[in-house]
């Protein structure tokens, strides 16, 4: 999937990926698709829970070995 | 856009573990646009207390108990498996090898991301804990009771009492 802006996440648990991206949304504009890159299996549930409570539209995951990318459009 | 959803959280334990869940739901929840209030009270003002210097408490049994309980983010030791420090400093040298937070960092980041830090009044006042900042970190930003707490859980969405 094309994304606009990447964010490395690689080695970092629960919670830290969500709170880096909450932070990291701040700089996209409106209809941006941001890519997390992480390798902690948690990501594919929280991720979806999170834009469910943000209101950001979750597109999918993507796996590639341990490497997990998800993807996040903000609205 | 409608108005934040709650999260309520009292921490009653001081234990490393507990007090570390209860950044991390913190946090989190302020990651997801939530409101978080932090109530801290008994074992919990462990948390919260400086980790420099003494607490300044009147009449002996109060400055005994707060010689045996210094507290301070950094003094905080697991409920299980501590082995007089040995068990928590392994599960430090854990959290690093995997990249979690510190107590000191979580405190940091839920400052910084407006979660309030509140100590309870009563609990000062019984375990002899000035309720002033040479007692507590600069994050804490205010004392309140137990009204208080209800008050803010009354309107949550979550509240959590760890």
């Amino acid at each position: 999937m094309k994304a606009d802006q990447s964010l490395d996440c690689i080695g970092l648990y629960c919670p830290m990926p969500i709170v880096k991206t909450a932070e990291k949304i701040k700089q996209l504009k409106q209809g941006e698709v941001l890519e997390v890159v992480a390798d902690d299996k948690g990501i594919t549930q929280d991720m979806p829970a999170w834009c469910q409570a943000t209101g950001h539209e979750f597109l999918g995951v993507e796996e590639e070995g341990r490497e997990i990318k998800v993807y996040v459009k903000k609205t | 856009m409608a108005e934040k959803e709650k999260l309520t959280i009292a921490v009653l334990s001081g234990d490393l573990e507990r007090a570390l869940a209860a950044f991390m739901l913190a946090v989190t929840g302020a990651s997801m646009g939530m409101e978080v209030s932090m109530f801290f009270t008994f074992w919990g003002l462990n948390i919260i207390k400086r980790n420099e210097g003494s607490i300044k408490s009147k009449g002996l049994m109060r400055k005994m108990l707060n010689l045996i309980n210094r507290g301070g983010s950094r003094r905080l030791k697991l409920s299980k498996f501590n082995m007089f420090g040995l068990g928590t400093w392994v599960m430090k040298q854990l959290m690093k090898d995997t990249n979690m937070p510190s107590i000191d960092e979580f405190i940091a980041m839920a400052h910084q991301m407006g979660v309030k830090l509140i100590a309870c009044t009563t609990t000062c006042g019984v375990m002899g804990l000035p309720p002033v900042t040479d007692t507590f970190r600069s994050e804490v930003e205010s004392l309140a009771g137990a009204a208080y707490f209800l008050g803010e859980a009354r309107q949550s969405k979550v509240t959590l009492f760890i």
